[in-house]
């Protein structure tokens, strides 16, 4: 028996043996979906089929049903983009970088982080093929031969890099989230009761045995995909602020953007991370997993990249001055004095001040709290994109050409879109899917749990019931 | 996992702790464990089970280096070859602009290639679903172990006795 000395706070409560890990987490999987789930699912399925329409109209009539102009050729669609791609950074994060710390606490969050990331990248995804107003052309932006009927893509271009930055982005936030899934997914079948649960879990778990070879394998492997993912994820928000920082347009030309947007990335994919979870743990009933001291950790860091983010706000601002180049200086004098003042202050008390009241540890340890400030900083590293792209474009070198953006019903309608398609994706994952890792809870609930039962195995509450034995395994009787 | 055949005794324990120090008592006694499963890591275990160190990193390795130069081959001929474009005012062969796409490619390589290298090297796959197990309790809260009789000299008595004094809860028979 060897027993860790408690350094760190506890992370499970309750005192869960193996057994209780498995049964809390596979229940929600196993019963029927509950009437809370299926209203919520109607409404998000209500909410994409309006987005569907505005969509489809979109793409029907074309582009200029949005509310762009020739000065402000970006708006909203990019906004989006950016701000779902930012979403989706927490969760790789979690799941890669506070594996290689070794952060206990990533155990309990990073399956739910992980499929947030990818419904998240769908969305942003979705904007680019949006913003391209004939998405049947989107293989154009494939690196495919001269005959195919286009010339070679443009390597030297950022929104090229961006094509490769997000879709090896997302397909290794895929491999890399289903890979953690297959042991789980073999779990769920050997509970599994019914024929069709058998065989679709079944099968996606690839005939998992859990033999000590596979797993040390699996653990090997596991950390070269956290190695990769970890400048991967890096490497897309820093291409994602090139697409602005290699055009020649004052208030996008800084080379302060690349950290300064992976830093505003996480920030603002931790807040929904807890947005998430906060509503999961309650639903759920995982208050023991996704405890108090998980929730003041995502604080802290949401602090911490709020912080980040406030020093480059601020130096970014210095710096139009100090630079002494008038036209860098107008853009950002501009950002907060002009016509836009409000949406520059919105992004400065959402991002800068809110984050900063979870320094008092009652706050970032009150749940209704934590819920409000990360819907803010949500709405603020919104209004961040917007600032910088709508407020950068919107007065040109020439002032005839001054103008202001006005978001149409489609613009708002196909942001809508987004919602309605990551809500449904991320309930139909919360039901179908186990929510918490299991695996990696069990492997460290003996150095987290706060109190240890005397028997960590404990007793599977599904076979005392005498239910889900399969056959193979009887016939020894 | 791949068919199994012939007669085992599985031994059923209560607890991480106890299997990875029965593994090397039971070795010590002579008994030939085939293998141990788990439903989570157990750190050690492998190495105390005698498993070779996992040559997965190498092939990621190659898989990364496959991919750099595939990538990096692919822009070099279209930008600087095949059709040369001046877009910007930018040079079309331009190494320091394909830096990001060349880490991409490696990164997309390296992670597919690894993981479909994990997923053949343990015989994971589709249609491997209906293969039989030793215990299903493996992917719940017990650690299952796995002694082949034809490859013991010892007999049913003497390992099952090994393993009841290694710390196993239960130890049943299983004929495939």
């Amino acid at each position: 028996m060897h027993v860790t000395s408690p350094v760190r706070e506890p992370l499970i409560q309750g005192g869960k043996t193996y057994a209780d890990v498995t049964e809390d987490i596979c229940r929600h999987v196993e019963a029927t979906p509950t009437k809370e789930w299926k209203i919520a699912f109607g409404l998000s399925l209500i909410v994409l089929a309006y987005g569907s329409v505005c969509l489809a109209w979109t793409w029907w009539e074309g582009l200029g049903v949005w509310g762009l102009n020739k000065t402000v050729g970006w708006a909203w669609d990019i906004t989006n983009f950016v701000w779902w791609v930012g979403i989706g950074h927490a969760g790789t994060l979690i799941s890669a970088i506070l594996l290689l710390f070794r952060q206990k606490w990533r155990t309990s969050i990073n399956r739910a982080a992980e499929a947030m990331t990818i419904f998240a990248v769908i969305c942003a995804a979705s904007f680019i093929l949006m913003h391209m107003g004939r998405p049947w052309m989107a293989y154009w932006a494939l690196p495919l031969p001269n005959a195919f009927g286009s010339l070679w893509v443009n390597f030297n271009s950022p929104l090229v890099w961006d094509v490769f930055a997000i879709s090896t982005y997302f397909s290794v936030s895929l491999v890399f989230w289903y890979i953690g899934l297959i042991p789980d997914l073999a779990t769920i079948r050997d509970r599994a009761t019914s024929k069709v649960s058998k065989f679709m879990y079944g099968t996606f778990a690839m005939g998992w045995d859990g033999s000590a070879k596979t797993w040390a394998r699996y653990e090997y492997i596991s950390l070269i995909l956290a190695g990769l993912s970890t400048p991967l994820v890096l490497s897309v928000h820093t291409i994602v602020s090139m697409d602005f920082a290699t055009s020649v347009i004052p208030g996008w030309h800084t080379t302060i953007f690349p950290p300064y947007f992976v830093a505003g990335a996480i920030f603002s994919g931790f807040a929904m991370v807890q947005n998430l979870m906060l509503i999961t743990r309650v639903v759920y009933k995982l208050e023991d997993y996704i405890t108090l001291e998980h929730i003041e950790t995502m604080n802290k860091v949401i602090t911490l990249t709020g912080s980040v983010v406030g020093v480059a706000y601020i130096t970014e601002f210095f710096i139009a001055w100090y630079g002494g180049v008038e036209y860098e200086y107008y853009a950002f004098f501009n950002r907060m004095t002009g016509p836009y003042w409000w949406a520059y202050w919105a992004m400065m008390t959402c991002n800068v001040i809110s984050p900063q009241l979870f320094w008092s540890r009652k706050l970032r340890r009150s749940i209704s709290f934590t819920f409000f400030i990360s819907v803010i900083v949500n709405i603020g590293m919104w209004f961040e994109r917007f600032v910088i792209i709508v407020t950068s474009l919107h007065r040109d070198y020439v002032p005839s050409s001054w103008t202001m953006f006005s978001p149409t019903r489609y613009d708002i309608g196909d942001y809508i879109f987004s919602f309605g398609l990551f809500f449904t994706l991320f309930l139909l994952f919360s039901k179908y899917l186990p929510v918490v890792n299991m695996a990696e809870v069990k492997a460290v609930l003996r150095s987290t749990s706060a109190q240890l039962p005397a028997k960590i195995a404990g007793v599977a509450k599904v076979r005392q019931r005498g239910a889900a034995e399969p056959a193979y395994n009887k016939d020894q009787e | 996992m791949a068919e199994l055949s012939g007669k085992y005794l599985v031994g059923v324990y209560d607890d991480d702790d106890t299997v990875l120090h029965a593994v090397p008592k039971l070795r010590k006694a002579g008994v030939k464990i085939k293998e141990v499963y788990s439903p989570f890591p157990i750190h050690g275990l492998d190495e105390a089970l005698g498993h070779p160190r996992t040559r997965i990193g190498i092939a990621a390795f190659m898989f990364g280096v496959t991919g750099c130069c595939c990538v990096l081959t692919l822009m070099i001929w279209t930008m600087g070859y095949d059709w040369p474009m001046i877009i910007g005012g930018k040079d079309p062969l331009s190494i320091p602009n394909y830096i990001p796409i060349t880490f991409e490619g490696t990164v997309l390589f390296t992670a597919f290639g690894m993981v479909i290298t994990f997923l053949i090297s343990n015989g994971l796959g589709p249609g491997t679903h209906f293969h039989p197990r030793f215990d299903v309790r493996a992917t719940d809260n017990k650690f299952i172990m796995a002694i082949e009789m034809s490859r013991n000299s010892m007999t049913e008595e003497e390992i099952s006795r090994a393993l009841k004094d290694s710390g196993a809860e239960e130890v049943n028979i299983k004929q495939f």
